[in-house]
């Protein structure tokens, strides 16, 4: 088995940027290999590094892509699919679109493993209809740190279940998963988008449509008073018109080079009155190709350069429905006023929660949006995880990088029944990243 | 649709040209030793390209059982490519005969072999082609790996003449000389990262070149810059080299 190499790494936020042992087994024996004899506690598990913080990484890396890359069974009649964790959205979707199916549940990029979507138990566009990507899955299969192969599911061996799907890899090395596909008759996407002038208009938009397959918001952070929350709200349901076409996967990509300081308050304020105003109409439909309606930034390689060296922080919350309203406009003028924020921000109104310990999705609306990280930018978090601490709200483990263990488990009920669960199994013994350590989990 | 025979299948070369001829809608005929342990891949591979995949237990050092083997197929495949090949340990080659044996076995004669009665069988047919992976080693006697290096050159001057006798039956023959790849042969070496491949580019280039009936391709492409000038040098200065 190969040795591992030491390597700096970061998330796909550039940030936090920290020192690896990387192990790259190669097939699953070499996989169970490497767990059975891995001395180092602090070990989790590495797919295609999308997750925006520190959720895997940790000391010691096992990349899980080149070991865990095949596809196992396809039924194309039931649309039932089992690949193995290292294999991408991206490769599903090549395999699976021309024969009628589609994802259950996709989030906005296709780069990420199923391993890594079943860790972060991620959501989509259709979360109040469909809820997350694990209440798919018929059968999952983990690597527990005594060597044991476990297949779980939402009866059997439920606990192992409920930790593992938004558990962030802190269980054990997910190593399979039979997942339920989604029928579709077309590629293409019938899309409307809503020009709303203020929140108010952009939650009256999504109330009226909660039977929309799909929704989500952009919405222009930096616009204030009378403006402030006004969004191109999209809602989309697959076209039935027969056509199955794969995308044109052409794609463009960010120099390396590209200057963080290109985007400043003023070129992100000018951006986002331009991208508003460029839609005249106050409702306007299309239809549009499934990848521009899912994937838009995966058009752009490596979109993540695009705030320089120093890197990003993705902020992404949630909070209860009936404070949603009150907190999004409170939370939406302190980021108007700071001047901070981007052009990318993102508005989404969830269904109901699951039953997983750490799943994010609660019913009520989140909005994530990015930022170019610089000394100012601290203090503006610690006070915006405030506000949506006030208002009952909760943050996203895929996406963290900073929050602080007191911020984190307020938002979490069952935190403690996961931070058991893990004792109980020595899982804390033998699986941790640098999030998890940060966090306490 | 077309088919596509593999000899040496668990390399990783080999690997990145299945899923590169399967991904060009080649049905595959794998083979090679405890072939079972294929099964997952094989079956990777019919899903993602809807292609079919059969394995075949081949053993490159049984000569005798060659013919055999090749009678079994189940079909004759419209063309064959051998990845079949053992670097070896040289200074340990040098002074026991039996690694030295492996070497050739496994590099020159185990393919020779095999490709004598295929080459028959395609020549009669009138069609196909025929695929080696040499190597760069082969190009020039080094102190560090000259018995890999004289098989590999053994297998070049066999493939280049395969060649030339098989161009009237239109077969065609391409001769692979791959430079530093990144695979586990090689995982304990500390290789230029400039000048080595990743497989899937290897077998990118294999394909691309057997496509356009190339006859000899040096992959990454540098290498066939670096090899003229290293068979430039004079002899009596080569052998005082250390390269």
């Amino acid at each position: 088995m190969p040795e591992a190499t030491d390597k700096q790494l970061s998330g796909w936020g550039r940030y936090p940027r920290l020192q690896h042992s990387v192990f790259t087994p190669v097939t699953t024996s070499n996989l169970h290999g490497f767990v059975a004899n891995n001395k180092n506690p602090n070990t989790i598990a590495f797919g295609n590094g999308r997750s925006y913080g520190d959720s895997a990484l940790s000391e010691c890396i096992v990349d899980c892509r080149l070991a865990q890359n095949y596809f196992i069974d396809f039924d194309i009649r039931q649309g039932t699919l089992t690949c193995q964790s290292g294999i991408t959205l991206d490769e599903i979707l090549k395999v699976i679109v021309p024969k009628g199916w589609f994802l259950p549940v996709t989030p906005g990029t296709r780069f990420i493993t199923l391993g890594g979507a079943i860790a972060a138990d991620v959501h989509g566009k259709n979360h109040h209809l469909a809820g997350c990507f694990s209440q798919h899955i018929s059968a999952l299969r983990i690597l527990l740190a005594d060597g044991s192969d476990v297949t779980c599911d939402e009866q059997h061996n439920t606990d192992l279940f409920r930790a593992t799907c938004g558990g962030m890899g802190l269980t054990g090395i997910i190593l399979s998963a039979t997942i339920q596909l989604t029928p579709i008759a077309s590629t293409q996407i019938k899309q409307t988008t809503h020009k709303t002038r203020n929140l108010e208009e952009t939650f009256s938009v999504y109330e009226e449509n909660l039977n929309s397959s799909y929704s989500v918001a952009w919405i222009d952070c930096f616009a204030k008073d009378k403006s402030l929350g006004r969004s191109l709200v999209s809602l989309g349901e697959f076209a039935d018109d027969g056509t199955l076409r794969q995308g044109q996967n052409k794609a463009l990509t960010m120099p390396a080079w590209f200057p963080g300081i290109m985007l400043n308050a003023w070129s992100i304020k000018c951006f986002n009155t331009l991208y508003y105003h460029r839609q005249r109409r106050s409702i306007k439909e299309e239809t549009v190709h499934y990848e521009q309606f899912f994937y838009p930034l995966d058009g752009i390689k490596h979109w993540n350069r695009m705030y320089g060296r120093g890197g990003f922080i993705q902020y992404q919350f949630i909070l209860p429905k009936d404070t949603s309203f009150e907190g999004l406009q409170t939370i939406l003028k302190t980021i108007a006023d700071s001047g901070q924020g981007s052009f990318l921000a993102v508005l989404k109104l969830h269904g109901k929660a699951n039953q997983n310990w750490l799943s994010f999705p609660m019913e009520g609306y989140s909005l994530a949006l990015d930022f170019k990280i610089k000394d100012s930018l601290w203090p503006l978090l610690e006070y915006l995880d405030q506000l949506v601490l006030k208002y009952q709200g909760r943050f996203y483990l895929a996406k963290d990088a900073r929050v602080s263990r007191e911020v984190f488990e307020q938002g979490y009920p069952n935190i403690e029944k996961f931070r058991q669960y893990r004792q109980e199994h020595n899982m804390n013994q033998h699986f941790n990243s640098a999030q998890s350590l940060r966090i306490g989990l | 649709m077309s088919s596509l025979l593999i000899l040496g299948t668990k390399s990783d070369i080999a690997k990145a040209l299945a899923r590169q001829y399967a991904a060009n809608g080649y049905d595959l005929l794998l083979a090679g030793r405890a072939i079972n342990e294929l099964d997952d891949f094989a079956k990777d591979l019919t899903i993602r390209h809807e292609i079919k995949v059969s394995l075949h237990e081949f053993d490159a050092n049984d000569f005798d059982s060659h013919a055999a083997f090749v009678k079994q197929l189940p079909q004759l495949p419209d063309g064959v490519i051998t990845a079949i090949g053992y670097l070896g340990e040289q200074k340990q080659a040098e002074k026991d005969w039996s690694e030295c044996q492996k070497i050739m076995n496994q590099n020159l004669l185990g393919n020779i072999s095999v490709l004598n009665i295929l080459a028959n069988l395609f020549a009669k047919r009138q069609s196909g082609f025929i695929i080696g992976i040499s190597s760069v080693a082969g190009d020039r006697g080094r102190q560090k790996n000259y018995l890999y290096g004289a098989a590999k050159a053994g297998f070049s001057t066999y493939l280049s003449g395969l060649r030339n006798r098989l161009f009237k039956d239109k077969v065609h023959v391409l001769t692979v000389k791959p430079g530093f790849v990144n695979t586990q042969m090689t995982a304990d070496m500390d290789l230029p990262e400039k000048l080595t491949a990743e497989p899937e580019h290897v077998a990118k280039d294999i394909y691309k070149a057997q496509q356009k009936n190339k006859n000899i391709l040096y992959t990454k492409g540098i290498w066939a810059w670096i090899m003229r000038i290293i068979r430039l040098i004079p002899e009596w200065q080569f052998k005082k080299m250390d390269i």
